[in-house]
């Protein structure tokens, strides 16, 4: 299957990747209404994380694993993981509990606390390339089929 | 094959999927006592305190059973396994034989004797979807409520009655709540939000007797000598493997059901995973029984493959909660309490009035536990850096930070961690593809 694969030298940490997302996953689909005007902004489902003032940044997101940590600690059922091989949370079986956030080895959970939901990277089901590979101005992240070189 | 799983819950669950990865003809037979499909267990103090309703308990996608060919037998409690002659007994008394057999029972609350006990009506237990329904159907008669054991499930049944408004005292024998899993201060943090949110929390103490008129209560006797009035009580003391449908059999029992490192039993075909196996624990190897779902699945998944016919070798148990009280979470994993702290190195971080505390625990530079409590983000990380067992001594002073994160790492150790397919088992062993 195909999967987000982060180029960290490439990543200059404009944070581009985040608004990309939280952007394809807000109601308007248009980051200034999103960002000013949704009373449930969506969070982003990729982590920029930086180092030494932003002179080493990468942007971290779910690896969509084989055997996922976060499926096997959810409690809820919420997180399925379907026939492609793309694990996502369906958000009204998610109860917040946090326990996928404590097993994802990635990091790559985040708290919704307005919702009290968890989100994660669902590689954007309505779009061809996810929107942070899109959003990227220095293809510092890459769509592909994974090798298991 | 004829695969016979018993119990269907978490376990079973990850065993069926793992045995229909690599067998899609074999028969797949699944029997639970309970009446209900394989259900959220730890939702049900949400479902008592109204937070979530029935339709949300259920674990699986509605066309999981048929998806997967399973012949479901609800209702229907077996009651002895002969090994030789590969069958179970059902009460009902039909047998079924089997080729493959997988014990995944859980656990069965344990009920300690306690004076009184016996024969009062309102004494409940707080394990299953019908112990939560039972006390719903009766909450509008509960004024006070007790609830023996501050463990997890004590505290989510205090939870769940506090949720409706009742008056709620957890009694526990420790000096602190939850004290499995967390250490001081976070047990602290805890009760003292349960406190602020009207839950009294009594450490130190335990209850000797129930009293009351005829079947009616009327309060506990503690051992302090302190007299607490109520009317229902929740024995929520812990489970205990429920593995005594085994008596007779010639499978191992210790305090579960012992298991190698591919959950088979001392009997041949037969395996055990979840709540009701002993397998060997994370750091020590030693067997012990686990009671958490992601183990549970884990374990169902490893004896499922072998059922089928692969090999993947379990790793060993890790600890592993998180529970949000009253909108604090806790995240807890590891070694968070060492009994000889001499052999550790500890960093913490704490400012208790904002619920806010980090507790990182090494030992030789490998990262062996945390205690995480408000800022729970992240907490995935430390749960891969235990198990992967990387020297941290480079980046030791950034474990606390609140930020910590992949950029904290080595440039090596993120490459080799950070492979884009992820975690993958193409070797049989459940690993971590290693670079890109
Ligand atoms: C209130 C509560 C809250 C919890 N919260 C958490 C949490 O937040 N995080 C966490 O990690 N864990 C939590 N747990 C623990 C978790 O639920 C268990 O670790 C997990 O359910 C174990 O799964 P299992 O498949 O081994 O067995 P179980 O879920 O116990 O299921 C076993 C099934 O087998 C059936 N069975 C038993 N004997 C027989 C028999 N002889 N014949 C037929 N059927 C039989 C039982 O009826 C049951 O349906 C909680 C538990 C409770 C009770
Ligand atoms: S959230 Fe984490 S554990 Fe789950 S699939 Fe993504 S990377 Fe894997
Ligand atoms: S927070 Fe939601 S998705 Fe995550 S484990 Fe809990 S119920 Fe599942």
């Amino acid at each position: 299957m195909k999967r987000i694969y982060t180029i960290e030298d490439a990543c200059i940490g404009c944070h581009l990747c985040e608004i990309g997302c939280i952007t394809e996953h807000s109601l308007s689909k248009d980051p200034v209404k999103a960002f000013l005007h949704e009373k449930e902004r969506p969070i982003s489902r990729c982590t920029v994380e930086e180092r030494d003032g932003g002179v080493i940044s990468l942007s971290t997101t779910c690896r969509h694993c084989d055997e996922p940590d976060c499926l096997r600690a959810c409690i809820s059922g919420a997180i399925q993981k379907n026939a492609e091989g793309v694990v996502r949370i369906d958000r009204e079986q998610c109860v917040g509990c946090w326990s996928c956030v404590m097993a994802c080895p990635y990091g790559a959970i985040q708290r919704n606390l307005a919702s009290k939901k968890a989100n994660k990277c669902d590689l954007c089901p309505d779009r061809e390339t996810p929107a942070c590979v899109d959003a990227c101005p220095n293809r510092a992240l890459v769509y592909r089929e994974g090798s298991q070189k | 094959m004829n695969y016979v799983i018993v119990g269907n819950s978490v376990a079973a669950v990850g065993a069926i999927r793992a045995i229909r990865a690599l067998d899609q003809d074999g028969t797949i037979t699944v029997i639970s006592r309970e009446r209900h499909n394989a259900y959220g267990r730890p939702l049900i103090s949400y479902l008592l305190g109204g937070l979530i309703n029935e339709k949300r308990m259920s674990y699986l996608p509605e066309d999981f059973y048929e998806q997967n060919r399973i012949n479901l037998l609800l209702n229907s409690e077996v009651v002895a396994v002969d090994s030789v002659a590969k069958k179970i007994t059902l009460a009902s008394g039909d047998s079924l034989p089997y080729d493959k057999l997988l014990l995944a029972t859980g656990g069965d609350p344990f009920v300690p004797p306690i004076s009184g006990l016996a024969d009062k009506d309102r004494v409940f237990t707080f394990t299953t979807w019908d112990d939560a329904a039972k006390l719903k159907v009766i909450s509008q008669d509960i004024n006070r409520a007790v609830v023996i054991g501050g463990g997890l499930i004590g505290l989510k049944a205090a939870e769940g009655l506090n949720l409706l408004d009742k008056s709620v005292t957890v009694v526990e024998l420790a000096d602190r709540v939850l004290s499995s899993a967390f250490d001081r201060p976070a047990g602290k943090i805890v009760a003292r939000k349960m406190k602020a949110n009207g839950i009294d929390v009594i450490t130190e103490d335990t209850v000797v007797s129930i009293e009351g008129n005829g079947r009616e209560i009327t309060g506990v006797t503690l051992k302090s000598g302190d007299f607490i009035p109520c009317d229902t009580v929740v024995v929520a003391i812990g489970v205990r493997p429920a593995a005594g449908f085994l008596k007779g059999s010639d499978i191992e029992i210790n305090r579960g059901i012992v298991v190698d490192s591919s959950m088979a039993t001392s009997a041949e075909g037969v395996y055990a995973a979840g709540d009701v196996a002993e397998a060997a624990d994370f750091f020590s190897g030693q067997k012990n029984p686990m009671p958490i779902w992601p183990d549970a699945y884990i374990q169902g998944d490893i004896a499922g493959t072998a059922m089928a016919g692969g090999t993947k070798a379990y790793e060993g148990g890790l600890a592993m909660n998180s529970i949000e009280f009253f909108k604090v979470s806790t995240i807890s994993m590891g070694v968070t309490n060492p009994r000889d702290p001499s052999e550790y190195e500890i960093h913490a971080f704490q400012d208790i009035q904002n619920y806010q505390y980090r507790k990182i625990v090494l030992q030789d530079n490998r990262l062996v536990g945390a205690v995480l409590v408000g800022n729970v983000d992240r907490a995935g990380i430390f749960s891969g850096l235990i198990r992967e067992k990387i020297d941290m001594t480079p980046f030791k002073e950034s474990l606390l930070l609140p930020e910590f994160g992949f950029i904290n790492l080595s440039r090596e150790i993120r490459d080799q961690l950070f492979a884009p397919q992820g975690k993958t088992s193409d070797t049989g062993r459940t690993q971590r593809a290693v670079g890109h």
